[in-house]
């Protein structure tokens, strides 16, 4: 493969990793810590949403990221016709 | 059937079942030792990954821990499961591309010296030593609340099952036995847990019990009942928490990173047959993390209500059985203070009455909630499952950074294939008999080293993994010098801080909280020792040369799927 497409791949790439690992940031140290006390002012049923998101809204949404990143990185890998045979 | 009859026959089942499978997957080469084959499907890698990570303080102390801390517990959670993230996105798919066995082997080859591969062999080997006598000393503690043996006769018990299948299966044996302990430990988490949820809320999911309400007639949410019981007794409400919030965010991010950078579940990722493979079962192994990472938080607020509500302001001679039971093993402790037969349990700690260690939570629970005896039973077999398959990762970890990258790789480059597997064997024996003895007579330090090799790990390999294949610039000394001056200030900090050790010793601690650097305890330290490797790496790299082409190209190299045949030696 050429090395531009290698780089083209490469960028590509690391664009999934900011934006994946900005949601990551956001619903962890954001949502779960930094923004936990204005969120307790929500309540979804029984839970104030800041303290859902720090003891279980953060795991299921970083299930859900790695995910959607095999799925991505799946479909790139064929694009760039870099997957392994 | 008394509880002590079903846990011998539910713990008996379940080794024979260990047993079982280490003799049906023998080792027959390194790479079947090192790497299992490298033939691990992603589901089964999953579910061995949650085994090897979920050790005996996420099964049985874990839950406790929240418990008392009520919202601060979220930086374990979130800490042992954003790490998973990570590694799925920042490194799994880089190394097992890499294709070798250890994580020694990448920072040797990719920093191209026998200096960073050894000072990589030391971190690996203080992070897993630590780790692996908490493990032994768990097995012992288990043994010894449910069989009535000693803590020592339960340690060597669990020495021989261990010594049994990692001896003869290595990474093979491990996996296949992980996979069943993986199952062992879920079941034997959720049942009790789906049990108390019904019970209090009514709702089967406990995740969704956690957050419902009572089925007392109250009609109050769950958690609003548990902030006013908390408050009333003196303690800061539940989902408040009391520490600060730059040393919540410090701890959780150590905690993630230092996830992401130990060695026995890297290594994990080797075992799979593809890049795409290790990238989906570190999703799989998030998953099978997670069901009982959700559940931990639930089973904390249910126990405490249920504690609270049992025995507060309560006649001591009206109360239940189990707690009388538990006392005699001294994890509950009551003290009448003011000598009115009621039990006070309040923060202030000159009118508290009542001690109550984190372990009860779990392994009290089906007492508490009046569950059958085979429950009982089945909550030491998952305990000892937890305790086992973590302490196996890790022993493995050490035979191979013995056999693999010290003796082969350093000092007998022409020790055949027949050898090098008696030496990996002979060193995982050596290591259970070492780590065994530290069960046995746990040094003091033990039980605070543990939660700081997180920081050892966040501040020694994460920095020096992830530099290796997103800067390719960086070069072996800028490695070196970032990992020698992270470790060497987390032990710098540690020993200040948490042993007190320039300033008088122990008592000095509490007196020292106040001069942490930014407010940061020493278990969130790592954080600040991983940007300091990383600063000093970058520093020293752009003032020496570049790496030399070869490298440059097993950075391009790793970067793309392809051409990832199995793992290999050379």
């Amino acid at each position: 493969m050429s090395n531009k497409n290698l780089q083209d791949y490469w960028n590509r790439n690391l664009t999934y990793l900011v934006v994946l690992l900005s949601i990551w940031f956001l619903c962890s140290y954001g949502a779960g810590i930094l923004f936990k006390d204005s969120l307790d002012e929500i309540r979804v049923g029984g839970y104030k949403l800041g303290f859902w998101f720090a003891q279980q809204g953060s795991m299921y949404i970083f299930c859900i990221l790695i995910f959607v990143y095999v799925w991505l990185m799946n479909k790139l890998d064929k694009e760039y016709d870099v997957d392994e045979k | 059937m008394d509880v002590k009859m079903w846990t011998y026959i539910i713990v008996g089942i379940t080794f024979a079942l260990y047993i079982g499978i280490a003799i049906w997957t023998r080792a027959g080469s390194t790479k079947e030792f090192y790497v299992a084959g490298g033939g691990v499907s992603p589901l089964a890698n999953g579910m061995a990954t949650a085994a090897d990570w979920m050790s005996a303080a996420s099964f049985i102390s874990m839950a406790g821990i929240i418990s008392f801390a009520g919202y601060d517990g979220a930086v374990y959670l979130m800490g042992w499961t954003g790490g998973y993230v990570l590694l799925a996105l920042l490194l799994a798919p880089y190394l097992r591309k890499f294709g070798k066995f250890t994580v020694p082997d990448f920072i040797g080859d990719r920093y191209y010296s026998n200096t960073a591969r050894t000072v990589a062999v030391i971190c690996a080997l203080i992070v897993s030593f630590t780790y692996v006598a908490g493990q032994m000393r768990g097995v012992g503690v288990v043994f010894s609340r449910f069989l009535e043996v000693s803590i020592e006769m339960g340690v060597v018990i669990g020495m021989i099952i261990v010594l049994f299948y990692a001896v003869l299966g290595g990474m093979k044996g491990i996996t296949y036995t992980q996979v069943a302990q993986y199952c062992v430990l879920i079941f034997a988490y959720m049942v009790p847990a789906i049990f108390i949820s019904l019970a209090l809320t009514g709702n089967a999911i406990p995740q969704l019990g956690f957050g419902a309400k009572l089925t007392d007639g109250s009609g109050m949410y769950l958690l609003d009942k548990l902030d006013g019981l908390n408050q009333e007794l003196g303690f800061a409400a539940y989902t408040d928490g009391t520490k600060t919030t730059m040393d919540v965010f410090a701890i959780t991010f150590a905690l993630m990173v230092g996830t992401a950078g130990l060695p026995h579940v890297i290594v994990r990722f080797f075992t799979v047959p593809k890049v795409k493979d290790a990238r989906q079962s570190a999703g799989y192994a998030l998953l099978f993390i997670a069901i009982l990472y959700t559940t931990a938080p639930a089973v904390a607020a249910f126990a405490r209500t249920n504690m609270i509500n049992t025995v507060s302001n309560k006649e001591y001679s009206s109360m239940p059985e189990w707690f009388k039971k538990w006392e005699t093993t001294k994890l509950i402790k009551f003290e009448d203070k003011n000598g009115d037969g009621k039990i006070q349990y309040v923060k202030d700690k000159e009118k508290n009455e009542l001690t109550v260690d984190n372990d009860i939570m779990v392994l009290a629970n089906p007492e508490i909630a009046g569950l059958p005896n085979w429950v009982i039973a089945l909550v030491a077999a998952g305990g000892l499952a937890a305790a086992l398959s973590t302490a196996a990762g890790l022993l493995l970890v050490i035979s191979t950074s013995i056999s693999h990258d010290l003796l082969k790789k350093q000092l007998n480059p022409n020790i055949s294939e027949k050898n090098e597997l008696i030496a990996a064997r002979l060193s995982a024996a050596a290591a259970v008999i070492v780590a065994g003895y530290f069960g046995i007579n746990p040094p003091g330090f033990v039980a605070a080293v543990v939660a700081l090799a997180f920081g050892l790990a966040a501040a020694s390999f994460f920095p020096a993994i992830i530099m290796g294949i997103f800067y390719k610039r960086m070069n072996m000394q800028g490695a070196v010098a970032g990992m020698i001056v992270g470790i060497t200030l987390m032990i710098f900090y540690m020993l200040k801080f948490k042993f007190g050790i320039f300033d008088g010793g122990k008592d000095a601690i509490d007196g020292l909280k106040s001069a942490w650097w930014f407010g940061i305890s020493p278990e969130g330290f790592g954080t600040i020792a991983m940007l300091a490797n990383f600063i000093v790496s970058i520093i020293v790299s752009s003032m020496t040369p570049p790496p030399p082409a070869h490298v440059q190209q097993i950075v391009e190299d790793i970067r793309i799927p392809r051409g990832a045949g199995a793992a290999h030696a050379h």
